[in-house]
């Protein structure tokens, strides 16, 4: 596999982190780096064996759809970077 | 006071011989003292950590004590903590004060301990030297000059320049046992599943483990007592029957099949690491142990399919830093995506950035299965490696790190390198084994050398059992570093 610049844009763009042009290509030879070491372990057979997630296989625990938590907004706002009303201020969406 | 056990600690506090209070006093002057020169600490915080003391002094006033009641513990700045600045490394968080406790923080707030401050760490737990923390490296009491390891090194700093009794950590490749191991003290990475999640700022979900460090195997065993137990809040947590993790302690080694996997014993592992190793593994001999060569052949694998597995999942929990809710938020920007897009490229380092674009380009379309998937079936066979090993002993022994710790800067321009440090730790951790560092002597520059023991699931009790006969027979645990002024 060989990366370049344009996918190095690409990958940051979708990851909503910026890399300026001076940074490119930098950037693209360290995972160029990281991608080699990885590449490395295309080489085993892996046609009959199932992907593990946990160690003990364990399968997702569900639980009853019931309110658990209780009203905690104003101490979970206190950290937000604006609020007002309650609500979260961002940018405008929708004009 | 300051070299006591939690064992010593705990009697000398219910013959109140010292109070909770005046021993947390003790510890934040030497923290006030010290913490210029290690930079183990990111936020101290004396009056929560005395409001903590003094309900502890009353719990034991009204002999309601534990063992860890009215003990100052370090936590890992990666635990959130209710009124307490919690900021896992990083400038994203350097803003957040958690308005929660964290499972892990809950279960040491029940148990009366004090928290003495929160300690300095990698970025995002994402490092092995503590060189990517926001707030500077901190330093290896051993020698300043060199790394104290990472991502949990604020810890392993904070216990060997007794600064606190014992810390907390976080283990996802090898992030308490390899700064234990370079900071010559113990730490032990429990069972997946074992230790909450809860409350334990995410960096790759399916690896993340808490854990304790300290001075001895003892110690470890009463902080897992305290540490562990299921959390419905934590979707992989396990459901299992509490157990003593100091029961099986002194119990005699006779016997004790020791699997020593030769490729841990191969090229890579400098030589005297490995002549303290060596040394250890004859103690253990004399201790009535045997040694039998096993073979771990994926094991070379290990840090390939760690390098897709951990970056892909931190992209993906990486994702909720938008400068929305809480967190860093760029001081000017365009619209709503040129405010995420500003927010997490001024609020991450350079290391999160690496790891999130490794994570967003393995999980992009058309690249999941070539990577996510195929790293996940490698990781089966690693952990299958391990299972059949298994069959011929009872727990592994190899080195915790290639080398002794390295110096400030040494690597931190060559992320490959730098990644190769948890070359020994990460298997353990793809197969969600226990694994533990103890303290077996000193290598070059006279730096510390760990041992890595690693059991199979659920062993805790009895590798803290070979660490503590080990630590009867010999004294590694017990050494400071001579300049710490005790």
């Amino acid at each position: 596999m060989t990366l370049s610049a344009n996918d190095v844009k690409a990958i940051a763009d979708l990851a909503y982190i910026e890399v300026n042009e001076g940074e490119v290509q930098a950037t693209l030879s360290q995972l160029t780096d990281i991608f080699d070491l990885i590449e490395t372990m295309q080489a085993v057979d892996t046609s009959s064996v199932e992907p593990m997630s946990h160690a003990q296989d364990v399968a997702q625990r569900l639980r009853e759809d019931e309110v658990t938590e209780s009203d905690q907004r104003e101490s979970n706002q206190s950290v937000a970077p604006q609020v007002e009303a309650g609500l979260y201020l961002v940018p405008k969406v929708i004009e | 006071m300051f070299n006591a056990s939690l064992k010593q600690l705990s009697i000398q506090l219910a013959d109140k011989k010292v109070s909770s209070v005046e021993l947390t006093k003790e510890y934040l002057q030497r923290i006030k003292t010290l913490n210029a020169e290690y930079n183990a600490f990111i936020t101290v915080n004396e009056e929560l950590s005395l409001a903590q003391a003094q309900l502890a002094d009353q719990m034991i006033a009204s002999g309601q004590a534990g063992t860890l009641t009215g003990i100052p513990i370090a936590q890992k700045d990666i635990f959130c903590a209710k009124d307490w600045l919690t900021t896992c490394g990083s400038k994203m968080l350097s803003n957040f004060v958690s308005p929660y406790d964290a499972g892990v923080i809950e279960r040491f707030n029940q148990a009366g301990a004090v928290n003495i401050g929160k300690t300095n760490m990698d970025e995002f737990a994402m490092g092995s030297s503590n060189e990517t923390s926001f707030y500077g490296p901190v330093r290896n009491p051993w020698d300043v000059a060199a790394v104290p390891g990472g991502s949990s090194g604020g810890s392993a700093s904070a216990v060997a320049a007794r600064l606190a009794p014992a810390a907390t950590g976080t283990d996802t490749g090898g992030s308490i046992r390899q700064p234990a191991a370079l900071c010559g003290i113990s730490g032990i990475k429990p069972t997946y599943g074992l230790v909450s999640r809860y409350g334990m700022i995410a960096f790759a979900s399916s690896l993340d483990q808490g854990g304790p460090m300290a001075k001895s195997a003892e110690d470890l065993a009463l902080m897992l007592n305290v540490m562990t137990g299921f959390d419905a809040r934590d979707s992989t947590s396990l459901q299992r029957d509490e157990e003593d993790y100091a029961r099986d302690l002194e119990k005699p080694l006779l016997g004790l099949r020791i699997g020593l996997p030769k490729e841990y014993f191969a090229k890579g592992m400098s030589p005297d690491v490995e002549r303290a190793v060596e040394q250890a593994l004859n103690e253990y001999r004399q201790l009535g142990a045997e040694t039998v060569e096993v073979s771990l052949p994926n094991s070379s694998l290990s840090i390939p399919v760690y390098y897709v597995l951990a970056p892909a999942e931190a992209s993906s929990n990486l994702s909720r830093f938008d400068g929305v809710r809480y967190g860093y938020r760029a001081k000017s920007y365009g619209d709503l995506n040129d405010m995420y897009r500003k927010s997490r490229t001024q609020g991450f380092g350079a290391e999160v950035k690496r790891r999130i674009l490794i994570g967003t380009y393995v999980l992009s379309h058309g690249y999941y299965d070539a990577y996510y998937i195929k790293a996940q079936k490698v990781r089966r066979l690693i952990a299958q490696d391990f299972a059949d090993a298994f069959k011929q002993c009872d727990i592994m022994m190899g080195p915790t790190s290639p080398t002794v710790a390295f110096d400030i800067g040494e690597k931190s321009s060559d992320p490959i390198q730098m990644y190769l440090s948890d070359i020994y730790t990460s298997a353990a951790s793809l197969a969600g084994l226990p694994g533990m560092s103890i303290p077996v002597g000193f290598g070059d520059k006279n730096r510390p050398v760990g041992l890595h023991i690693i059991g199979n699931y659920f062993t805790e009790a009895k590798m803290l059992n070979a660490a503590h006969q080990y630590q009867q027979a010999t004294d590694w645990h017990q050494q400071a570093p001579g300049n710490i002024g005790i």
